[in-house]
């Protein structure tokens, strides 16, 4: 690898393939069951341009993006940010309630029942 | 005295008070032994104030005249008076109708209550035994009607001026069965009485003659007394277990909120006795808009006290609110359902979610700045509001700053609201430190939400002020700045400005020294929700839609020329979907003034974007 790197000045990214029989997708079917219409997302982004603690290392998008992914251990620091102030929903404009998906969220992660 | 001496019809009865005299100390000592050192010093202090006579009165007033429920509805609150004050006074002047017969105010327990059974016959011929005959029947009367109406709520709830009554659970039941039997068969039990022995009050002796034309009375007499007394008796048994636990805690939460104990404070006991004295009169589900307009009918105050009561209710109940404050200012028991369900959602979350080290923005050190403008999260998504704010200020001379111009972090209450206390502390703590440094000398915020945090929970150096307020007191100081239009404004009462910060008054006369104000069906401590509270963690979008079109309805019903509000979420819910009438920010509303005392209202139409207005003359 390093040959290569030495050769070109760049290498290859470690792959980031999911084998997606063996993932663990248990959040994103309790999250969905809760909100469907997470299920209708467009990854469009409005949700991080308008957020607050985006800047602190919230994102909505990629959060969502590993819950389907089933990437869940590295789900933490974005979600611990959010103080659930509710304007990526107010911006949504597929009318998702990402407030109910981050809070439900938080509970599966710190307070499971 | 042996236990012969009394006849065996009275025991079913004596059986149930004497469970009550039992469990009710018992219970009612469980609550208040939760009670701290201190807050036991509290109620001592209060036991010698003048506070004691007012808890006296407000027993009086609402325990047994039910004059909050009046105000909700005149033939509830009479049904709910005729019960309960109507049983009162049959006691009390029935003791001492029994005075007069035994010159002893000693006589036996149960004996006013079974009074005919014992003397049928031997009504002295004197004023004073035709009074009492007479007021006792008038009582029974009395009761009976609220008791018709009762039935009628039951099966025609709307013809009390409720759409919808409380869904009953099994307890309920059985004690409303009794409940309902108590009295007629009291009425029977005299009226045979009275037959048979040919005397008695006007009431029950002319039901008794007429029971007597198709009735053998004189088989009726024992067991008609029997019903009675199983019917009393069952109800004070299945009392603690029901509802109807209301009838004394409600006595006792009034003494203690007098003496000093806080709602919410489950530590001691006080909550105790809220959820206890709960009647599930279902006036909270009447006003609930959750009801009104989106159809959910299973999160409203009284069920979610129900199952406080009797095991924990489920998260998806207490999530489901938009903490609006309208159950708890209509409630007539005055419980703080709000704080209650906040301090639920508070142990589901179990102090779960770490605080995080945000990152704050810098604070420069501005020894000339008066004001500190705190927008928050909401008014940088509604950057008109911060324009015009920004713009009035400029207008008329205030030397300020603003604290999150280049974002800042959230106030911390909508964390609060979902339950994370430790995550809101630390926001909080984060901010009045950032607040503090900043050297000004009033914080002035654009959003309710964030007001009613800063008010109460940050305990900073500072005065906070709302905007409307600030404005209005403005106005005041420099009225030659604005100017006065003929454009009709109807204007919405934020929750947590109005209900949660008791502001109505100032923002009203900023707007109607500015234009007309025009009064909408809910104002005041009864406006609606807009339906974008961030307390309500269970809803849909759909259903919330359904709240705000309702609310959004009641404010242009008179068709005003602009719906005006004090608070950015407001704003923002009430701007979604297609709206009519342009809601606009009482900031807003005050920067169109300012400019509109030179041209001829062309700025309002750049204002009130696409939608035209038509302008009447200023």
């Amino acid at each position: 690898m390093n040959k290569v790197k030495d050769k070109w000045g760049f290498r290859p990214e470690t792959s980031n393939t999911l084998d997606l029989d063996k993932t663990d997708i248990d959040w994103y079917r309790r999250i969905v069951e809760k909100i469907p219409g997470l299920q209708s997302c467009i990854f469009c982004g409005s949700c991080v341009s308008t957020c607050t603690v985006n800047r602190d290392g919230m994102s909505f998008r990629e959060m969502h993006l590993l819950l389907r992914r089933g990437e869940v251990q590295k789900l933490e620091k974005l979600v611990a940010p959010c103080l659930l102030c509710g304007k990526c929903a107010l911006v949504c404009p597929r009318n998702i309630d990402t407030r109910s998906v981050i809070y439900n969220l938080k509970i599966l992660m710190y307070a499971p029942v | 005295m042996h236990l012969s001496d009394h006849p065996l019809f009275v025991w079913p009865f004596m059986a149930g008070v004497v469970f009550l005299a039992v469990y009710l100390p018992l219970i009612y000592g469980k609550w208040l032994k939760k009670t701290s050192y201190n807050h036991f010093k509290i109620l001592l202090v209060n036991f010698f104030s003048t506070e004691t006579l007012a808890a006296i009165r407000e027993v009086i007033t609402e325990s047994l005249l039910h004059l909050r429920i009046f105000r909700f509805n005149k033939k509830l609150g009479y049904m709910h008076m005729s019960l309960a004050f109507g049983w009162f006074l049959l006691i009390v002047v029935g003791k001492f109708e029994t005075m007069l017969f035994t010159h002893d105010g000693l006589n036996q327990f149960y004996l006013p209550i079974f009074f005919k059974y014992f003397y049928p016959d031997g009504i002295p011929q004197t004023f004073k035994g035709v009074f009492f005959l007479t007021i006792m029947d008038l009582l029974l009367i009395f009761i009976l009607s609220g008791l018709v109406l009762a039935w009628l709520k039951r099966f025609r709830s709307k013809m009390l001026g409720m759409k919808r009554t409380t869904r009953h659970i099994f307890p309920d039941r059985i004690a409303l069965t009794f409940l309902w039997f108590i009295f007629p068969c009291r009425w029977f039990a005299e009226s045979v009485t009275a037959g048979l022995a040919g005397t008695g009050g006007f009431f029950t002796l002319y039901s008794g003659k007429a029971l007597a034309s198709f009735l053998p009375l004189e088989y009726l007499f024992d067991p008609a007394w029997w019903a009675y007394s199983i019917a009393l008796g069952g109800f004070f048994i299945a009392l603690p277990f029901s509802r109807y636990m209301h009838i004394f805690t409600e006595v006792g939460l009034i003494f203690l909120k007098h003496w000093g104990l806080k709602t919410g404070d489950r530590e001691n006991g006080y909550a105790d006795f809220e959820i206890n004295a709960c009647s599930r009169c279902g006036i909270c589900t009447n006003v609930c808009q959750l009801s009104a307009d989106a159809g959910i009918n299973h999160s409203q105050a009284v069920y979610f006290l129900r199952d406080l009561r009797y095991d924990r209710p489920s998260p998806e109940v207490t999530e489901n609110c938009f903490l609006c404050g309208r159950c708890s200012q209509a409630c007539p028991v005055d419980i703080g359902i709000d704080y209650l369900r906040l301090k639920q959602r508070k142990e589901e979350v179990n102090g779960a979610a770490a605080p995080y080290p945000w990152s704050l923005p810098a604070v420069r050190q501005n020894r000339s700045t008066d004001v500190l403008y705190f927008a928050g999260c909401m008014s940088h998504l509604t950057p008109g509001i911060m324009q015009s704010t920004k713009e009035v200020l400029k207008k008329a001379g205030i030397r300020y700053s603003v604290l999150d111009e280049e974002g800042g972090i959230c106030c911390g209450r909508p964390a609060m609201q979902a339950g994370f206390a430790d995550q809101a502390k630390a926001v909080i703590e984060a901010t009045t430190r950032m607040i503090h440094q900043s050297g000004a000398h009033l914080l002035l915020v654009t959003c309710p939400i964030c007001y009613k945090v800063f008010d109460e929970e940050y305990h900073l150096n500072i005065p906070v002020m709302h905007h409307s307020v600030y404005f209005n007191n403005l106005l005041h100081e420099k009225p030659e700045l604005f100017s006065k239009s003929n454009l009709r404004m109807s204007y919405h009462d934020p929750c947590d400005l109005g209900r949660g910060s008791g502001i109505y008054m100032q923002p009203r006369e900023t707007l109607s020294r500015i234009g007309r104000l025009v009064p909408v069906a809910h104002e005041k401590d009864d406006s609606l929700c807009c339906g974008g509270s961030l307390a309500n963690l269970a809803i849909t979008p759909a259903r919330r839609s359904l709240v705000t079109d309702a609310a959004y309805s009641n404010l242009a019903a008179s068709s005003p020329d602009y719906i005006v509000t004090s608070c950015p979420l407001c704003k923002k819910t009430f701007s979604k979907g297609n709206r009519e009438i342009p809601v606009i920010d009482i900031s807003e509303a005050l920067e169109m003034s300012i400019i509109k005392g030179t041209s001829s209202g062309e700025v309002l139409k750049v204002k009130s974007g696409k939608q035209t207005v038509a302008l009447p003359e200023a």
